[in-house]
């Protein structure tokens, strides 16, 4: 069974069929489609604008936890030893989780694209890095930790990568301020698309308006009717678009997942995050999906007041 | 019960449609409109319905003003007002029972206070094989039997009808004449806007609303 016909069956059940205007027109059924492409369209922004947000955070927070010492080599000094000894020296200091020296091994493997194979770090003057991160909980003093290394290791420098997360931090707002103005366009057009199916929709029961404003029914009476059908209708574009929007993200996420399973997959991950929406994400398109359905009703109740208005 | 003076009724920038109509219909009577096509009959129909607005002068229905009435109040009216369309305007998604109940249906009643009501009406006009049958399925003299019979369901004060026999044959005619007559006895008053002479001479001691030249000349 299609999973549209589920959410009919759910909703049928929720909100019981009434009689007075038809359960299924071809209006109606083109009403649902658009109303489930819109809000596909939109939950995909709204999703892609989260994952961006929290990808951005994710740098951030990476970057700005993460230090680098540098042992610079220097005539009379051992680099092996004072590599060791900075790292000890950080190790011990407050709020720093973790101090992982980068081998001479290691820097070769980093270096061999642009230097080639078989290279012996011992005949160039390369620096040796330690990488630092920092506890979350505790907060760390750097000045203090710079004074440290400075008197113990000379030819160390800290560095906090205080410019890249300055960078960083402009340029995952300016994403974001990108993706919130996309947003805005689309839910604009969404409101627009909705609001004119509703009234096209709409078109097709004039007739069954006058003929129960004759039998004597209350404009409200009118009114509450179409708008429950209406809700009905937005309702199951609504849900249907946004478990689609659900799902895509969910493929997407897989695809990636399996992409990321390659060689440099931490470096993806660190670029393109999880693909995980987050309870931001599935709260965005929850919020949209009922926003179509109660945009669809307020549409039509209008369009039931602008008819009655005309008829006495 | 109803009351013009002095009425005119002018669609846009047109020459006036109706013009001084000065009347009254009393309960329990019953009276032909009639007329030449195009004469105003409907349209005199849809100002007793309160469809229309008057360009000039009085309306009153049920003693009151209508230009003084609120919209429910309009609505409210409206429930004593049973009104057969020429054109039927019978719902194509609902049943006959459905079609003719709807009138009690916008009035909040339960369907069990009022199905058996409604089954006694199908079978008193001739439609007990077609509960269930939509207007699609249905002849025309079928559809206008509904269509009385929806009008009636409310056991009207005041009952409006636009060529209710136009569609039915001369022996079904008379039949939906005599429900009229009867209904007229238990209290409601008649208004049927007719071109049958044949129907009219059956019932000859009605009184006649001739509409010509945009006036109403009454034969009592």
């Amino acid at each position: 069974m299609q999973a549209g016909s589920i959410i009919s069956l759910i909703l049928a059940y929720m909100f019981p069929p009434r009689r007075l205007i038809p359960p299924e027109s071809i209006a109606g059924r083109a009403l649902i489609t658009v109303i489930a492409i819109m809000t596909f369209l939109a939950a995909l922004t709204a999703g892609s604008a989260v994952l961006i947000y929290n990808t951005a955070q994710e740098w951030k927070s990476l970057i700005s936890r993460e230090l680098t010492i540098q042992v610079k080599p220097a005539l009379g000094r051992d680099l092996e030893k004072d590599t060791q000894r900075a790292a000890a020296i950080a190790r011990k200091h407050p709020g720093i989780a973790s101090a992982h020296p980068i081998s001479a091994a290691e820097s070769a493997r980093m270096l061999e694209p642009w230097l080639g194979p078989g290279l012996d770090l011992k005949e160039l003057p390369v620096p040796r890095i330690i990488i630092v991160r920092q506890s979350d909980k505790q907060s760390t003093g750097l000045a203090a930790l710079r004074a440290k290394l400075a008197k113990a290791v000379p030819n160390a420098v800290l560095d906090n990568h205080g410019l890249w997360v300055e960078r960083l931090t402009s340029m995952a707002r300016a994403l974001f301020l990108a993706a919130l103005a996309i947003l805005g366009l689309v839910l604009v057009s969404m409101t627009l698309a909705v609001s004119f199916a509703t009234r096209g929709a709409m078109a097709g029961n004039r007739e069954i308006i006058d003929v129960l404003h004759f039998v004597g029914a209350e404009d409200r009476y009118i009114a509450r009717e179409f708008q429950r059908h209406f809700l009905i209708l937005g309702l199951q574009g609504g849900i249907t678009g946004g478990i689609a929007a659900v799902i895509a993200f969910a493929l997407l996420g897989r695809l990636l997942s399996g992409w990321l399973e390659g060689p440099g997959s931490d470096q993806a991950a660190s670029l393109f995050g999880t693909f995980a929406l987050g309870w931001a994400g599935y709260l965005a398109i929850g919020i949209i999906a009922l926003a179509m359905a109660f945009l669809t009703a307020a549409a039509s109740r209008m369009a039931v007041a602008r008819r009655l208005s005309g008829l006495l | 019960m109803v009351r013009f003076e002095n009425v005119g009724l002018r669609y846009g920038m047109g020459p006036e449609t109706l013009q001084d109509l000065t009347f009254q219909i009393e309960p329990q009577s019953f009276q032909f409109l009639t007329g030449p096509s195009g004469a105003g009959k409907t349209s005199l129909l849809r100002l007793m319905m309160m469809a229309l607005a008057p360009t000039r002068g009085f309306i009153s229905i049920f003693g009151r003003e209508t230009s003084t009435l609120s919209k429910d109040e309009v609505s409210a009216f409206r429930r004593r007002i049973g009104v057969v369309f020429q054109d039927f305007r019978l719902l194509d998604h609902l049943t006959t029972y459905e079609n003719i109940a709807l009138p009690l249906l916008v009035q909040g009643r339960e369907e069990s206070a009022y199905r058996a009501e409604v089954m006694e009406l199908l079978q008193w006009v001739g439609l007990g094989e077609h509960v269930h049958s939509y207007p699609a399925v249905m002849s025309g003299g079928e559809k206008q039997r509904a269509a009385i019979a929806r009008a009636l369901i409310v056991q009207p004060a005041l009952l409006l009808a636009d060529e209710p026999t136009g569609n039915v044959d001369p022996a079904l005619a008379r039949r939906l004449l005599r429900l009229f007559v009867e209904l007229r006895k238990s209290g409601t008053s008649i208004v049927i806007a007719t071109h049958d002479l044949g129907l009219m001479d059956q019932f000859d001691s009605a009184r006649r609303l001739v509409l010509a030249d945009s006036h109403l000349h009454i034969y009592e």
